[in-house]
């Protein structure tokens, strides 16, 4: 047998004592962690964990393995929104086929379970609005996913928003650039697989019942269009206009979660031709920045909510004292005084069920919610106790995330 | 369902390589067309042009008497089967098939004409109630079928559909398609690389190399009467034996055999000094056990036997062979250029299974010299080639086809689709040979 693992592999190197061997199938469960709310796969999928870690195993033929393989490397390193994949074990006895070793995307959700639980308060709009933005983003970096479904996607909070991840990239193809053709072609398998699993969905009662399946299939092609346009149209304007409706394009682009590699302003007698090249990463500013000032590694809009509440903080700090706090000063101060006490306050019987950025979002928004009933500011430490007791309870365990169970057991 | 016809197309990127070079072929209205060739060749960008997912450079698609080339994919009403395969738990076998056309709005007794009759043809109406999870692997498979014929395209394409299976489902697949291809009588393009494939598959196979069609032919016309060296070596496995020659008189002087030609084939080899024969492995024999009667039809030969292989039903015997350099690097080129494992100057030879013939020994064979093929080692051209034979070969493939599809018909199996009309072959105006 051969393993292949790209370095970090330190963790892959504790998964080597399995019995890769023996087909998935007839691996000991005890060696094998339940997951509750993963998808439905065509292959068989299993997990494990080792150092506290979660890892997917999926057996599939070995080309398809070093293909998908191949490819998720290439997507991590260009930051685009996919799982992170270990590595591939390959040569198995008696001609079995190999198999794919993902990290398990911590906190993540399939779309049956965001629609088995429309109580979530997660609309099927921002939910589709999500997998065409993943979508626009592949299309940009020149992937043809091929395969382009929910099931086929990973849901995770992101300071209330969602945000979707690749999960299989079994039938994805890099092209230098995509064709029109291939665009479009890529579009129509998603909308016919978008409707075939909310008509799934329908059979099983599962979902809600103002959702039309075909309504909202046929909205995921005029839905990605639109982006589409928005991310890389050429615009003409006249030169009086140029400095308003650049900043206007940039920010607006922003604002659809795209940030701009780099823009180039072609000028005559006629006006100007604005063209802006979008990076495909997902942007990664605030992430970066909250990640400097205090080692949290988070999602970029709970970068950004967390980095606010610093940002106050440390406003609240310099008043209070009459002097400038260095930013690096306040965020370990933040971090001690305020991030960690919010999230030490979580039972350990609800650990796991919210990522601790995701909580202390939850909590700030709770906050803002009971300061408004009462008239006054309630204060984090007593916001944070009623969040813990009326909201986080309510969360179902199903939620828990897999590391968590694995630490538990 | 519609011909599908390519007019000088060419597929050139960036930096000027024309992946598809001039390609022109036609492929009529119910044919089962084969694009064959190793990696590289074109033939899964060819079929992406088809689909729409490539831009052509230059030249015309054309399908269904429509030039296409502008046209997104979704208009041309093309169905690539098995891009789907997800089954859904929670809809039944019959939802399973029938979604497509749910998503498009189809009314409800429409819906149920067409799954009920893609249904018949693929054998699954006592599973339609049923959830997919009880399926077999063949019957999901044919699910994803079924998905394909409900949306009555016109015509069927498949991308190196079996690569990915285990080889028992591969071989059910093959039958299931061929046979679903059959009681259709619909256009299908199907692409591959394994020259089995597309040996079983095809009415026609155009084989390609480095962008250029190669030869356009029936099966049995591509392994009788190939055009060149690179066709020849392709088709059949065990491959074609090629070996050095030197014409003296009227005789082909080989490492261990004198071939006699014929003069139609000893006039067209003629004025070359070195030559390669091709001769299949089936074209020995164990020369004890030849007929009598076929005797005289070939030459009986004396060789050293390297290794033998029996096989139950048939056996092959290895006789090595001296080849001069320059035969040896054309020979490897070639294996290099067909993916396959490098030729070593060693003849395979079919003998009966019953033969007593034993490695590391000499033994008497016999090679039936009307069969053998005679190319240039330069140009690789065929230079025995009977065209009219060949092309003979091909229209039996054309009739054969459509007597099975009138049959099918007759017998009702066909998918009768709403553009109504005959779904039958436009008749033998597909001559075969190279473009």
């Amino acid at each position: 047998m051969r393993y292949l693992f790209r370095p970090p592999g330190t963790e892959g190197a504790g998964l080597l004592a399995l019995p890769w061997h023996l087909p998935l199938e007839e691996w000991d469960p005890a060696l094998l962690l339940e997951v509750p709310q993963r998808g439905i796969s065509r292959h068989v999928v299993r997990f494990v964990a080792e150092q506290g870690q979660v890892f997917a195993l999926k057996e599939i033929p070995e080309p398809l393995a070093r293909h998908e393989y191949a490819l998720l490397g290439e997507f991590e390193e260009e930051g685009l929104p996919s799982v992170s994949v270990l590595g591939i074990c390959v040569d198995r006895p008696d001609g079995q086929d190999a198999v794919l070793v993902t990290r398990y995307l911590e906190y993540s959700m399939s779309y049956r379970y965001l629609f088995s639980r429309p109580t979530h308060g997660h609309s099927v709009d921002a939910l589709l609005d999500t997998q065409v933005e993943l979508l626009v983003r592949l299309h940009l970096a020149g992937v043809f996913w091929g395969d382009c479904s929910l099931s086929n996607t990973l849901f995770r909070l992101d300071a209330g928003t969602l945000a979707a991840y690749l999960v299989d990239a079994e039938t994805a193809e890099r092209h230098p650039r995509l064709s029109t053709g291939q665009r479009h072609y890529d579009v129509d398998l998603a909308r016919e697989r978008v409707g075939a699993e909310l008509l799934d969905l329908r059979a099983g009662d599962l979902l809600p019942a103002e959702v039309d399946p075909i309504d909202v299939a046929d909205s995921l092609p005029v839905r990605y269009e639109a982006l589409w346009d928005e991310v890389t149209r050429e615009e003409v304007f006249t030169a009086e206009e140029q400095r308003y409706r650049v900043i206007e394009r940039l920010q607006r682009l922003n604002d659809l979660g795209f940030d701009v590699g780099e823009v180039e302003l072609v000028t005559d007698a006629e006006g100007a031709r604005l063209r802006v090249e979008t990076r495909v990463a997902e942007p990664g500013q605030n992430r970066r920045e909250l990640f400097r000032l205090t080692g949290l590694e988070v999602q970029e809009n709970q970068a950004r909510r967390l980095l606010n509440d610093l940002r106050s903080f440390r406003a609240y700090l310099e008043q209070r004292s009459g002097t400038p706090v260095a930013e690096t000063v306040a965020g370990y101060r933040w971090l001690a005084e305020v991030y960690r006490p919010v999230v030490e306050a979580i039972p350990s019987e609800l650990a796991g069920r919210l990522e601790p950025a995701e909580v202390f979002h939850e909590v700030l928004e709770h906050r803002w919610f009971l300061s408004e009933r009462e008239g006054r500011d309630v204060g984090t430490t007593a916001a944070t106790r009623s969040y813990v007791e009326n909201v986080l309870a309510r969360t179902p365990e199903e939620m828990t995330t897999p590391s968590i169970i694995a630490r538990r057991t | 369902m519609a011909s599908i016809e390519m007019k000088n197309i060419v597929k050139q990127y960036g930096d000027g390589f024309p992946a598809v070079n001039d390609v022109s072929l036609d492929i009529a209205d119910g044919e089962f067309m084969i694009l064959v060739g190793p990696s590289g060749c074109g033939k899964s960008t060819l079929l992406r042009m088809i689909v729409g997912l490539e831009d052509i450079t230059s030249g015309d698609m054309v399908i269904g008497g429509k030039r296409v080339n502008d046209l997104a994919p979704r208009d041309r009403n093309l169905s690539m089967v098995f891009q789907n395969y997800a089954l859904y738990p929670h809809m039944t076998v019959y939802e399973n098939i029938a979604f497509p056309l749910r998503l498009s709005k189809t009314p409800d007794d429409e819906v149920r004409r067409r799954v009920t009759e893609a249904a018949d043809v693929l054998e699954l109406n006592e599973h339609l109630e049923r959830k997919p999870a009880n399926l077999s692997g063949g019957q999901r498979q044919r699910v994803a079928m079924g998905r394909a014929i409900v949306r009555q395209a016109e015509a069927f394409l498949f991308d190196e559909p079996l690569s990915n299976l285990d080889a028992k489902l591969r071989g059910q697949m093959r039958t299931e398609i061929s046979r679903l291809q059959r009681r259709l009588g619909i256009t299908t393009v199907y692409v591959t690389h394994d020259q089995t494939e597309a040996m079983t598959l095809g009415d026609r196979v155009c084989v390609l190399r480095k962008g250029k069609i190669q030869q356009v032919a029936s099966p049995r016309e591509l392994y009788e009467q190939p055009v060149n060296l690179f066709v020849a070596g392709f088709i059949g496995s065990p491959p074609m034996n090629f070996l050095p020659a030197t014409l003296e008189g009227d005789k082909l002087r080989t490492p261990f055999a004198e071939i006699t030609l014929d003069e139609k084939r000893l006039a067209a080899v003629q004025g070359r000094e070195l030559l390669l024969v091709g001769i299949r492995p089936e074209y020995f024999e164990d020369a004890t056990l030849v007929d009598e009667a076929k005797r005289p039809h070939g030459s009986t030969f004396r060789a050293p036997v390297d290794v033998t292989e029996w096989l139950g039903d048939s056996q092959y015997a290895y006789i090595p062979y001296e080849a001069p350099d320059s035969i040896r690097t054309e020979l490897r080129d070639l294996a290099k250029e067909l993916d396959s494992e490098e030729l070593r100057t060693q003849a395979i030879v079919s003998i009966d299974a019953t033969s007593r013939i034993r490695e590391g020994r000499e033994a008497e064979f016999w090679l039936d010299a009307r069969k053998v093929h005679v190319f240039d080692p330069e140009s690789g051209e065929n230079l025995t080639r009977d065209a009219e034979a060949g092309a003979r070969l091909t229209q039996m493939a054309v009739e054969d086809r459509e007597e099975q599809v009138q049959q099918a018909q007759r017998e009702g199996q066909t998918i009768s689709g709403e553009s109504g009309g005959s779904p039958g072959p436009s008749g033998g105006a597909h001559r075969a040979g190279a473009a």
